[in-house]
C-alpha cells in the first residue's frame, strides 16, 4: 500500500469512556467482521487459536475505509506503563481523544492527551456516550477543546453504543491525521511497539515500519539490545492474523520471531535487517527499569516452588518484571520483585493469586533508591534490608502527579499530598468547577496507600496519574525493628526521617498487640541505627499451667502440650522469641490503616 | 508379673452437676447405686489378676462418692483389696458424723474434701451445694471420726473473685490445719454451661486472675507448706512429724506408675496401654451385667509417647527429674534456652543428669514443659 493511503491512529481514553466500544464499533463498521456476528466470530477465532496454540491478542488491527488502510493501535491502559504508552503512540501519526460526554476530562485522559501531543501526534477529541440521559456533550466537549488548545466546534459528537457518529470519525482519521511519512526505499526500520509470547511461536512482536521493506525469513537484528534472529512469519491482524510476505515503510503488523524470551525484544528497540542494516536506530529507546520493589513470600513454605514456577511464567510475557530469590529470617524463602509501579505490583500480585492460585505474603512496598555511600560508593538498593550503614546521601524516585477534582476538594488534595511530602507546582481549571492539580512528589509517598486515601478523601471523584520525572534527594534514614535486640529484616524501612518516629511507635504498638506473650520479657524497638525511637515491653507470662492432671486426662494433656508445641514448630523464630505469621501480616498490613 | 499396685474406683453420682464440671457424673438414678455398685463388683473381679494382692494405694474418687447411698458406698469399700493408702472425695454438704464414722469404720485413711471457696458468693457461681459453715462443719466432722490426714480442694480465678476474696479463702483454709491442700484454677472449658455463662467475665479478668496462682503458691509457702505439684500442697515432713503428707496416688500417676481404674469413664495405663471405660451408665451395667468388661476407647502408648508423658507429668513435682526417663524427647537447644532464661536448672543427682524447674519455671511449667517437648 502507498504510504498517502495508510493511517496508524490510537483510541485514547480515561477508563470506561468506552475506547473498547468505540474500537468494535470500527470493526464493524469497516466490516472487517459483521456486526451480528462479530462476538460469535471473534470467539470462535480465538478458540480456533486456541487449537492452534496461539493465543496472541491484537495489539493493532488492520481495517480498510474508503480505499485506505487504516491501523488502529492498541494502548496499555494504565500510568505504570507510561513507556509502553508512548511507544504505541510513537508507532501513530493520530490519535482518537475520547472521553465520557457525562464524566468530562479525567486524569488519564489529561495524562494520554499530554503523551500523545508529546509525539506530535494529531488529536481527534470525541465526546462519546452522547446517549447517556445524564450527558453533557458541550460542557465536555469544552473541557476537551480546552485540554487541547482547540475549539470545541471541533470536537466529534458520537455515541459507540448506537454506533452514532463513528462513520465520521474514520472519515476524519483520513482527512486528519496525517500519512506516514518514512523513506520507502532506506534500509528497513522499524519500532518495537509492544511484544507478546507464545509458547509455540514464541515472542511476537509488534511493530510499526518506519523506513524500506521487511521481509519474511529474513534475517533482522533488535539494534539497542543487538538481539538477532530470522523473522519466520510477517503479518498483520485483521481481526485475526494474517500472514504477509512483507512489511513496508508506515504499515503496522507483526512478526514472528522464535525468540523465547521476551526479554531479548524490548519495547522501543529498533528492528533492521541483518543484511541492509539502518546506520542509527529510531530515537526513544529507554531501558524501563523497575520503580517499585516488594519481597513476594508464599505464606506456606511448601509452595516456595510453585511461586517459583508461577514467576518464570509470568516473566515469559511480562519483560518489565524482575524477581530474584530473597531469603527472610522471618518470613522464609520468596523473591524480590521489582516492578514499574503500583499498578504493575497489583496485577503480578492478583494474576500469581488468581491464575496460580498461590497464597501469598506481600512485603510493605519500597521504590529503588540512589545511595552514595561515604566512601564514595554508588548503589542502587531495592531492598532496606541492603541499605548501606555509612550514607553520604539518598536518592528517590520523585514523579509528577496529575490529580483531577471538582474543585470544592482541592483542599483536601493539597492536604494529602503535603502530607507525602509533595511539591505544589500549578493549579488549572479545566472547567468552571473542575481542577487540576499538579504536584512533585516522592514515589515512595506514592506507593502505600496514596490512591486510597485520595479517593476516601474526595468520595471518590479525584482522579490521579503519574509520571516519573527523576531522582532527588531525600533525608531517608533506615527504620529497624528489633524483637528482644534481634533485627528483623523483613520490617525494615526505608523512610523520611519526619515519618520515622510516627511509623516506628505504630509498628511497635502493633507488634505488641500481635505477638504472644513468652516466658520472659520481649522488648520491641524500633530504631535508627543504634537509636531507638519507640520501644515497648511485651511482659512475660506470669503463669502457664495446666490446673490439674490425673490418671484420667494425661492422654488429653499430653495432647495439648504437643499442640502447643507444634504451634511454636510454625511460629517464626526471632532469637528466642517465637512470632506468629500474623502478626507480620498485621505489621505489613498497617499501611492499609494509616 | 508384678501387679497393678493403684486402684482408682469411679462412683459417679452427684445431687447437681456443678456447671465446671466436666467429668462423669450421673445426677438423678438414686436406685441404680446398688446396681451400679454390683457391677463394680463385678469388674473388679475380672482385673483381679492384674491387681497386685496387696495394693500400695486405692482411690474413690467421683462424682460425688459420698452421695453414694450408705450401703452400696459401705459395699465399695469392703470390694477394693486393702492398701496403705485408702482416700475418698467428699463433698462438705455429705459428710454427716455417721458418714465419717463409716468411713473411718472401713478403713478410709485419707479424705479429700471438695471445699473450692468460703465465700458465698463464690459458691454459688460454682453451683455448690455447701455454704462455708458446710465446708468447716464437714471439716470438724471428719477430724471428730479421727481423720488426721485431710485434703482440702480450692478453686481460684472463679468469676468475680477478687484479689481480697482469694486472700480470705486461703486463711479460711489455712484456718483449719489441713494436711493437703489441692489449689486448682477454674478451667472454664469450652462448650461447657459454666464458659457460656461466665465466658465473657472471665476473659475480662483474665489479666487480673494471672497473679493469683503466685499469691495462692506464695501464701501456702509461707504458711509451712511444700509445693510439691503444680497445684498441690502438703503440711511439710518439719511441721508435720516427719510424715510424708503427699498424695501417694497422686503421686503414682505423676511418676508414671501404671494404674487401674474401675467404673464409667474410668482410665487405667498398665504396660504402655491405656483405655477408658464407656462413660454410659446404661452400656457400662448391661456388659458387666452379662460379666463382660465394659467397652472401652484403648490408646496404645508408643515408647515415645510415654517417654513425653514422663516429662510432662515429673516436671510437674518439685523434684528433680531424671533426664534419662525422657531420653530423646527433650529439646536440647530449648533446654538450654529455659536455662539462660533462668526456668530451668540441672542439678546433679545420684542417678546423673536431671533437670528442675526454678520456682519461675514452675509457674510457667505448661510453656516450659511445651518449649522442652522435642
Amino acid at each position: 500500500m502507498q504510504q498517502d493511503r495508510i493511517r496508524n491512529f490510537s483510541i485514547i481514553a480515561h477508563i470506561d469512556h468506552g475506547k473498547s466500544t468505540l474500537a468494535d464499533r470500527i470493526l464493524e463498521l469497516t466490516e472487517t467482521v459483521s456486526g451480528r456476528e462479530m462476538r460469535e466470530q471473534l470467539l470462535d477465532s480465538m478458540d480456533l487459536e486456541r487449537e492452534r496454540g496461539i493465543t496472541i491478542k491484537a495489539q493493532a488491527v488492520r481495517v480498510t475505509w474508503k480505499g485506505h488502510q487504516l491501523n488502529l493501535i492498541d494502548t496499555p491502559g494504565h500510568v505504570d506503563f507510561t513507556y509502553e504508552v508512548s511507544r504505541s503512540l510513537q508507532a501513530c501519526e493520530g490519535a482518537v481523544l475520547v472521553v465520557d460526554a457525562a464524566q468530562g476530562v479525567e486524569a488519564q485522559t489529561v495524562a494520554n492527551a499530554y503523551l500523545a501531543i508529546e509525539n506530535d501526534l494529531e488529536l481527534l477529541p470525541v465526546v462519546n456516550k452522547i446517549d447517556l440521559p445524564q450527558a453533557d456533550p458541550d460542557k465536555a466537549a469544552k473541557e476537551l477543546a480546552d485540554l487541547i488548545g482547540g475549539d470545541p466546534r471541533d470536537v466529534l459528537r458520537v455515541s459507540a453504543k448506537t454506533g452514532d457518529g463513528v462513520d465520521e470519525i474514520l472519515d476524519a482519521v483520513i482527512k486528519r491525521i496525517p500519512a506516514p511519512a518514512g523513506n520507502a526505499d532506506a534500509p528497513p526500520r522499524a519500532l518495537i511497539f509492544d511484544s507478546s509470547y507464545d509458547q509455540y511461536r514464541g515472542v511476537v512482536a509488534f511493530v510499526r515500519a518506519v523506513d524500506g521493506v521487511f521481509e519474511t525469513r529474513e534475517r533482522l537484528l533488535a539494534m539497542a539490545q543487538g538481539t538477532r534472529f530470522e523473522a519466520e512469519e510477517l503479518g498483520f491482524f485483521s481481526p485475526t492474523m494474517r500472514a504477509a510476505d512483507t512489511l513496508v515503510a508506515g504499515e503496522v503488523g507483526y512478526v514472528i520471531t522464535g525468540l523465547k524470551d521476551v526479554s531479548r525484544l524490548r519495547v522501543g528497540d529498533t528492528l533492521t535487517s541483518v543484511g541492509r542494516p539502518a546506520s542509527e536506530p529510531l530515537p526513544g529507546y529507554k531501558d524501563v527499569k523497575p520503580m517499585v520493589f516488594a519481597g513476594l513470600f508464599p505464606t506456606d513454605s511448601d509452595d516456595y516452588p510453585d511461586l517459583r514456577d508461577a514467576l518464570e511464567r509470568l516473566k515469559l510475557n511480562d519483560a518489565a518484571l524482575v524477581y530474584e530469590p530473597e531469603t527472610s529470617q522471618a518470613l522464609g524463602f520468596g523473591f524480590r520483585c521489582g516492578f514499574l509501579g503500583l499498578l504493575h505490583m497489583e496485577i503480578v500480585r492478583e494474576r500469581l493469586e488468581r491464575e496460580f492460585d498461590l497464597d501469598l505474603l506481600v512485603t510493605a512496598p519500597n521504590v529503588a533508591y540512589r545511595v552514595r555511600t561515604t566512601d564514595g560508593a554508588e548503589v542502587e538498593v531495592h531492598n532496606p534490608a541492603e541499605m548501606p550503614a555509612e550514607i553520604e546521601q539518598v536518592d528517590e524516585p520523585y514523579i509528577r502527579a496529575s490529580v483531577i477534582v471538582p474543585k470544592e476538594y482541592v483542599g483536601p488534595v493539597m492536604e494529602l499530598c503535603t502530607e507525602r511530602r509533595g511539591r505544589f507546582d500549578h493549579m488549572e481549571y479545566l472547567s468552571e468547577d473542575r481542577v487540576v492539580l499538579i504536584y512533585e512528589l516522592p514515589l515512595a509517598e506514592v506507593v502505600v496507600d496514596y490512591y486510597d486515601q485520595l479517593k476516601s478523601r474526595t468520595r471518590g471523584y479525584a482522579s490521579f496519574d503519574y509520571d516519573i520525572i527523576g531522582f532527588r534527594e531525600g533525608d531517608l534514614v533506615r527504620l529497624d525493628v528489633l524483637i528482644a535486640g534481634e533485627s528483623v529484616d523483613a520490617l525494615s524501612l526505608i523512610l523520611h526521617r519526619g515519618s520515622a518516629y510516627g511509623r516506628g511507635r505504630a509498628l511497635v504498638d502493633k507488634l505488641r498487640e500481635e505477638i504472644p506473650r513468652q516466658l520472659f520479657d520481649v522488648p520491641v524497638q524500633a530504631a535508627i541505627g543504634s537509636r531507638v525511637i519507640a520501644r515497648e515491653t511485651i511482659k512475660a507470662k506470669r503463669k502457664d499451667v495446666l490446673a490439674k492432671c490425673y490418671g484420667g486426662d494425661i492422654t488429653r494433656k499430653r495432647k495439648l502440650l504437643e499442640k502447643q508445641k507444634a504451634g511454636k514448630k510454625r511460629m517464626k523464630q526471632v532469637g528466642a522469641v517465637e512470632v506468629p505469621q500474623e502478626a507480620f501480616l498485621a505489621v505489613l498490613n498497617l499501611d492499609e490503616g494509616r | 508379673m508384678v501387679g497393678v499396685r493403684h486402684l482408682y474406683v469411679h462412683l459417679p453420682f452427684c445431687a447437681h452437676r456443678c456447671g465446671y464440671c466436666d467429668f462423669v457424673t450421673i445426677v438423678g438414678r438414686a436406685g441404680e447405686h446398688g446396681r451400679y455398685v454390683d457391677a463394680l463388683a463385678v469388674e473388679l473381679d475380672l482385673e483381679r489378676q492384674s491387681l497386685s494382692p496387696c495394693l500400695d494405694t486405692v482411690f474413690l474418687g467421683g462424682g460425688t462418692p459420698t452421695f453414694t447411698e450408705p450401703g452400696a458406698l459401705r459395699r465399695v469399700l469392703r470390694l477394693v483389696p486393702p492398701a496403705d493408702e485408702l482416700t475418698v472425695e467428699a463433698n462438705p454438704e455429705t459428710v454427716t458424723p455417721e458418714l465419717a464414722q463409716l468411713l473411718r469404720e472401713e478403713g478410709v485413711m485419707r479424705v479429700s474434701l471438695g471445699a473450692q471457696s468460703f465465700r458465698p458468693h463464690l459458691l454459688a457461681i460454682l453451683e455448690r451445694a455447701a455454704g462455708p459453715d458446710d465446708v468447716r462443719r464437714a471439716f470438724y466432722h471428719l477430724r471428730d471420726a479421727g481423720f488426721d490426714n485431710i485434703s482440702l480442694d480450692l478453686i481460684y480465678g472463679i468469676p468475680g473473685q477478687s484479689p481480697a476474696d482469694l486472700q480470705a479463702d486461703i486463711d479460711e483454709a489455712l484456718a483449719l490445719g489441713p494436711e493437703h491442700l489441692s489449689c486448682y484454677e477454674l478451667e472454664a472449658k469450652r462448650g461447657t454451661r459454666f464458659t457460656h455463662a461466665h465466658g465473657v467475665e472471665l476473659e475480662r479478668q483474665a489479666e487480673a486472675l494471672e497473679g493469683y496462682f503466685e499469691a495462692v503458691v506464695d501464701r501456702l509457702i509461707a504458711a509451712g507448706y511444700r509445693w510439691y505439684e503444680t497445684a498441690n500442697f502438703c503440711r511439710a515432713p518439719s511441721a508435720d512429724g516427719g510424715r510424708d503428707l503427699r498424695s501417694r496416688h497422686n503421686l503414682a500417676y505423676w511418676l508414671g506408675r501404671d494404674y487401674l481404674g474401675v467404673g464409667i469413664g474410668a482410665v487405667s495405663t498398665v504396660r504402655g496401654r491405656r483405655w477408658r471405660n464407656t462413660p454410659r451408665l446404661p452400656v457400662y451395667l448391661k456388659a458387666l451385667g452379662r460379666g463382660d468388661r465394659p467397652p472401652r476407647e484403648v490408646e496404645e502408648l508408643a515408647a515415645d509417647v510415654r517417654r513425653r508423658e514422663r516429662l510432662i507429668l515429673g516436671l510437674r513435682l518439685d523434684e528433680p527429674f531424671e533426664v534419662e526417663e525422657a531420653a530423646g524427647a527433650i529439646d536440647l537447644a530449648a533446654l538450654a534456652r529455659l536455662e539462660r532464661l533462668g526456668l530451668v536448672v540441672r542439678p546433679s543427682t545420684r542417678a546423673g543428669d536431671a533437670l528442675s524447674l526454678t520456682r519461675r519455671g514452675r509457674l510457667l511449667g505448661g510453656g516450659v514443659t511445651a518449649e522442652l517437648l522435642a
